[in-house]
């Protein structure tokens, strides 16, 4: 009975024993701080799914507060209090710009266009417009208000106060938040991808090849990691007019790839003169087929793991390109376009949306910064 | 010691080449016709042509690459497209500025996260060690743009503690005046990765058998720390603050950018934005130029660290 036993468990042990990523995910399992990690990834990454599939944020551009319409805990305020008393409703206030090389110019005519007022000695009968600047088209823009107006009335009414606060236009921002984390997080893992297919791809030529190959791409990697990152793709982006999200994922991702090229190539040198491999080529794999069907399941755990740091890397990259105005096109909502509104903004004492975006990416980048870190170390326990 | 150097700089040829190739790949190649970017949306065939004559893009591309190789040696890049200023000139009085803000911001940085990470490595696994190491990774998941904006409005606008922006004409006072709020933010955003980095080079030094004979020959725990153990995890810390020089210099260009300092990161976001081509193309290849350099100077401070250390 005993031998009939061991003879039983003998073969369904063989079965059962786990590969590399069933012992990594119980590893991962038992890390409390990385499943709590993993969970907000995955709540971003199910908005993100019902964002992109148009079931959620479809109308983020609807304007349905008032412009800046506060949080709902501070209560509706005034326009005056807004800061948007008598502008036409689509059109806020522009914010004093202290950067602004022709401040005390304006600020000069705005005064001498109060005084000429107050004289009531205008510039004729065509009104000067918020610049102090006489504006031939008044009177058909003035026009155009009214109709708009009209038809305003049959349109549904803005709120005074949203969960979240408004924008400068009247966009939910919590809607809007929930767009521009789509943009940055698609592209953020869009360029990972691309970055670590290129640098496992050259990582595997090099190792395996060896030689002039070798050679080769050490040297387009030195010529690449020579060049600051942020110069490269600041360089990249002032070629490539053209702006949009398909540019900015190629900007980040054939820019990105030389971290895992290293690691890589590194993991191609050693495993090349393994038995397996010889085996594999005893039997007469190709060397392909040797490359991505013996050796990349065995090294694969170190891109994924790349992957995952570079789209942490790229969600900020993207955030900062898109607020200098280099990434993602005027309409599309990003973080870094919104960082970009909220600037002056918070002029204004507006800081609902500066808050919404920084919290949003802030809480993304942190979750799968700490993800990352078990996930490596889940994945190679000889490092910990 | 001299042949080595000789040697390295000689290696340093292809890569260098490497890059001045990419780079005029992407600019002659990628980027298009750039007579049609500098003639801008009024042109006529003959502006065009006479604006590629005068650029030499008329000629065939190796001719091209030719000049280009030209105006890099001889540090002579002609005139900037789009305030006619020559690039010579850019360089040489944009560099003082962003060396004015980085070079204290680089000392500071690398004191303070040193000490910082020496007194979190010496409390290893304590609650304070990981406190510090949660506070670390939250601060860091925040952009830089949240903390210049927050710390431009907050300590320089509504507390007014720093100037909002701007830059003058003497030394002292950029630097005690204008460059401290943007050093303050330099050095917020940038300790804690070196914190984190720093940390884990001293945690392999700290349970090591020499740390152990140094306490029993009755060595007081701050004469281990800064010197025992500091001395043999400098290597990686010399490494990562060398690599991390060139990167600085563009680094702070959003933080030059926000307090309108004059420096290199913000012309070069002029550059990108006027699309400038010439200040681009010249900063990229002389700061590829210079991190080559920097990582030559880092090897030769090996050497001066640890004395087993031999130059091949």
């Amino acid at each position: 009975m005993n031998t009939q036993t061991s003879a039983n468990a003998q073969p369904a042990h063989a079965h059962s024993s786990p590969g590399l990523w069933i012992m990594a995910w119980r590893r991962l399992r038992s890390d409390r701080l990385a499943m709590a990690a993993l969970a907000v990834v995955a709540l971003f990454l199910v908005t993100l799914l019902l964002s992109a599939l148009g079931l959620v944020a479809k109308h983020w551009d609807a304007e349905v507060g008032v412009n800046y319409a506060p949080p709902t805990f501070m209560g509706a305020q005034s326009a005056e209090e807004r800061g948007v008393e008598g502008m036409h409703a689509a059109e806020a206030p522009v914010p004093d710009n202290p950067r602004d090389p022709l401040g005390p110019v304006l600020k000069q005519l705005r005064a001498e266009r109060d005084a000429a007022a107050a004289a009531g000695t205008g510039g004729g009968d065509a009104p000067l417009d918020y610049y102090g600047i006489v504006d031939p088209l008044a009177k058909e823009i003035a026009e155009l208000r009214s109709t708009l107006g009209k038809d305003k009335a049959a349109a549904p009414v803005r709120r005074a106060t949203l969960p979240f606060g408004a924008d400068k236009w009247g966009h939910d921002i919590i809607l809007k938040t929930i767009k521009g984390s789509e943009t940055s997080i698609t592209v953020g893992l869009a360029a990972a991808l691309l970055a670590t297919v290129l640098g496992t791809l050259f990582g595997a030529l090099a190792g395996y090849y060896g030689k002039w190959t070798d050679d080769f791409f050490n040297w387009f990697y030195s010529v690449f990691t020579s060049i600051p990152y942020l110069l490269l793709i600041l360089a990249v982006a002032a070629v490539l007019q053209q702006k949009g999200v398909l540019t900015i994922v190629l900007i980040l991702g054939l820019t990105g790839w030389t971290g895992v090229f290293r690691l890589v190539r590194a993991e191609y040198i050693k495993h090349k003169n393994r038995e397996y491999v010889m085996a594999a080529d005893a039997i007469g794999a190709s060397d392909m087929r040797k490359m991505f069907v013996h050796i990349f399941p065995n090294i694969s755990h170190i891109s994924f793991v790349q992957m995952s740091i570079l789209t942490v890397a790229f969600i900020k990259s993207e955030v900062i390109l898109s607020f200098l105005g280099f990434g993602v096109p005027v309409g599309v909502a990003s973080w870094g376009s919104m960082l970009n509104e909220a600037q002056n903004e918070l002029i204004l004492g507006k800081w609902w949306q500066l808050t919404a975006a920084s919290v949003a990416m802030a809480v993304l980048v942190t979750a799968f910064s700490l993800f990352t870190d078990a996930l490596r170390d889940a994945l190679d326990p000889k490092l910990k | 010691m001299a042949a080595y150097i000789l040697r390295r700089l000689w290696q340093m040829l292809p890569t260098l080449l490497g890059v001045v190739v990419l780079v005029f790949l992407l600019f002659n190649w990628v980027g298009g016709d750039p007579a049609y970017i500098l003639a801008g949306k009024m042109s006529n065939p003959a502006q065009i042509a006479n604006i590629r004559k005068q650029l030499g893009i008329d000629e065939s591309y190796w001719v091209q690459l030719w000049i280009f190789v030209k105006q890099i040696v001889t540090m002579d890049f002609g005139a900037s497209w789009s305030t006619g200023e020559t690039i010579s000139h850019v360089l040489s009085t944009r560099l003082g500025p962003s060396l004015t803000v980085l070079v204290p911001l680089t000392i500071l940085e690398t004191l303070i996260s040193i000490g910082l990470a020496l007194g979190v490595a010496y409390v290893r696994g304590s609650l304070t060690d990981r406190m510090v190491m949660i506070a670390c990774t939250v601060g860091m998941s925040i952009s830089i743009l949240v903390y210049i904006i927050v710390f431009q409005y907050v300590l320089a606008y509504k507390f007014g503690w720093f100037p909002v922006q701007g830059w003058g004409d003497s030394f002292s006072e950029n630097l005690f005046h204008y460059a401290l709020l943007p050093i303050l933010i330099g050095l917020t955003v940038s300790i804690a990765p070196s914190l984190r980095l720093f940390r884990t080079f001293f945690l392999d030094e700290i349970s090591q058998d020499y740390v152990r004979t140094a306490r029993a020959k009755g060595l007081s725990e701050p004469r281990i720390l800064w010197v025992h153990v500091l001395r043999n995890a400098a290597i990686p810390v010399v490494t990562y603050v060398m690599s991390n020089l060139p990167a600085l210099l563009i680094g702070a260009f959003l933080i030059e950018r926000f307090f309108s300092i004059p420096g290199i990161g913000r012309e070069i976001i002029l550059a990108v934005e006027r699309s400038d081509f010439p200040v681009i193309k010249a900063i990229t290849v002389y700061v590829a130029a210079a991190t080559m350099l920097f990582n030559l100077l880092a090897d030769l401070l090996y050497k001066a660290i640890d004395p087993r250390v031999q130059l091949k």
